[in-house]
């Protein structure tokens, strides 16, 4: 796939291969990150792959740009091989849906017609790829989802949503990691701590990896939240 | 060796160079926003330039060392007196057990720098120190400094044998501050890249270790600003929909949705990590490479200095 390199300053640059979202683009993006990481190239400091682009911030005294631009085409050419660098991996994330914890499932029902328990169907019944993780820490950006459960965004967002809350907003839907003011519609919980910054690796997932949702009850949740609390739950995964 | 803090001033947290390595999973860099005066600090005082220090912000502490130490302030003058005597910065004190440091507000400048001999020991998260306010990770319980805590120092500091810095170690000051075009200056037109390099801007209050928001001209872009979001390298100049630009700094998000049209070199962000709300600021354009011998002298100043402290042992 062809490609531009945007100059970000002295220590970084832009690999991108697209401004739209594109599919292909994001999955450029994740094979050229994990190509990168596999070959642990001395100078390179941080690799971000996104919908569109891999940003990759380097010490330009350890690795030029000339060595970087070289790196790169090296990577492109082993990434379009069929043989992934990296193996891709599902994470089963149990959720409470409803209740005090998705308190606009109801509203989303009025809005789409659709009973509550037909939401959180439509909800698990897909697997959802991680295109990017960012702006916070762990927040993953999911694609796929059923657009018949779509629904706009809060007008005015929320000063704290609490960490673990899924929600959807417009065609997306993801979970926040960490409390954080937000403006999506909030559908559940999950007692899964997917951000911890005592854990290797603290966030569970990479861009590339996959999300499937799955119902539990109140007292499944708090059984879990109380073994993620003693350390003794595992996420359940598997490679894809 | 403990220091306990009596009051913490505006804006005080534990910063070393940075979180590095972690942003593909959406945790910022955090850091020192001027990594020169931090460096410098460690360096008067025989650390790693990495080790963790205080960073003030416009208003500097008052502390009591529990124990003898070793400290050095860089960065913006907060008029600093020690058991009543002035300390400058840029040198080298050494504290007795029950001396009191007491910081005063900085006139000029935003940020200082206090490293002790040794190294703030607070415990080293995701391979760093620093403070995170948003995750809450890093420094002292991830978050700024209070009155009451106590903060420790590793032992075995090791301070050089002359105390001072040479006067060529300040900073000069940078302005205007260098920038290289891009990734998205292409989203703005011939003029809207004049502008941004030819105007005057404001540094506003709104300014924090996220971003530093800037009052004035907007640069005209063809067709607005907004992109798919991509990764944020540190020093890239976001303009939004309303035109003013915000320079993405230390615990800037790791990917954004707006056009950057131009790069902050690394060699100037110290110069912009002074800057305090009201001042002005104007950018000048660079080139990569003028960016990386800018850098580069920089850093053989800061080894220079290194030198020079430790002179007196291999004589």
């Amino acid at each position: 796939m062809r490609y531009k390199i945007l100059p970000c300053g002295e220590c970084a640059v832009t690999v991108e291969f697209s401004r739209e979202i594109d599919p292909r683009a994001g999955d450029t993006a994740v094979r050229l990150a994990g190509e990168l990481r596999s070959r642990n190239t001395a100078g390179i400091l941080e690799i971000i792959p996104t919908y569109r682009s891999v940003t990759v911030c380097y010490d330009p005294f350890i690795l030029s740009l000339k060595e970087l631009k070289k790196v790169t085409a090296a990577c492109m050419r082993s990434a379009r091989g069929t043989e992934q660098s990296e193996s891709k991996r599902r994470f089963y994330i149990p959720v409470c849906y409803g209740g005090r914890f998705g308190m606009d499932l109801e509203y989303i029902a009025r809005e789409t017609g659709l009973d509550m328990r037909e939401i959180v169907r439509r909800h698990i019944s897909r697997e959802y790829p991680i295109n990017m993780i960012g702006f916070l820490p762990g927040f993953p950006y999911l694609s796929g989802m059923d657009e018949t459960i779509a629904v706009p965004r809060l007008e005015n967002p929320r000063e704290r949503i609490p960490a673990g809350s899924v929600g959807i907003g417009g065609k997306q839907t993801g979970v926040y990691p960490i409390a954080s003011p937000g403006g999506w519609r909030l559908i559940g919980r999950t007692p899964v701590r997917l951000y911890d910054p005592h854990r290797n690796p603290p966030v569970l997932y990479k861009a590339g990896d996959r999300i499937r949702f799955y119902p539990v009850s109140e007292q499944e949740y708090a059984r879990i939240e109380t073994e993620v609390l003693t350390g003794s739950y595992a996420v359940k995964t598997e490679e894809v | 060796m403990c220091i306990r803090i009596e009051h913490p001033g505006p804006l005080t947290t534990v910063q070393d160079l940075g979180r590095i390595g972690h942003m593909h999973s959406g945790f910022q860099q955090s850091g020192a926003m001027d990594w020169y005066a931090a460096s410098l600090a460690n360096i008067l005082c025989g650390n790693d330039e990495n080790c963790a220090v205080l960073e003030m912000t416009m208003g500097g502490i008052t502390c009591r060392f529990l124990e003898p130490a070793a400290f050095a302030l860089c960065g913006a003058d907060m008029h600093a007196f020690l058991d009543g005597e002035a300390v400058p910065v840029q040198r080298c004190v050494r504290a007795h057990a029950g001396s009191v440091l007491k910081m005063g507000m900085a006139e000029r400048g935003c940020r200082t720098y206090m490293a002790v001999a040794g190294g703030l020991d607070v415990p080293s998260v995701m391979g760093s120190r620093s403070t995170n306010l948003r995750c809450e990770i890093g420094g002292l319980e991830g978050r700024r400094l209070g009155a009451g805590d106590i903060l420790s120092v590793f032992p075995g500091g090791n301070v050089p044998p002359e105390a001072s810095a040479p006067d060529w170690a300040e900073p000069r000051e940078q302005t205007p501050i260098r920038a290289i075009p891009g990734p998205q200056d292409d989203f703005f037109t011939k003029e809207g890249i004049r502008t941004f390099f030819f105007a005057t801007y404001t540094v506003t209050p709104a300014s924090d270790r996220m971003g530093m928001k800037l009052s004035g001209p907007a640069p005209q872009a063809k067709n607005g600003t907004d992109i798919v979001s991509d990764g944020i390298a540190l020093g890239s100049v976001q303009i939004p929909a309303g035109g003013q630009p915000i320079i993405l700094l230390a615990d800037r998000q790791t990917v954004g949705g707006y056009a950057k049209i131009a790069t902050v070199i690394r060699a100037d962000l110290p110069a912009l990590a002074q800057l305090r709300p009201g001042d002005s600021i104007r950018f000048v354009r660079a080139t990569e490479k003028e960016a990386l011998s800018a850098l580069r002298e920089m850093r053989s100043t800061l080894a220079e200095i290194k030198k020079q402290l430790w002179k007196k042992v291999s004589m």
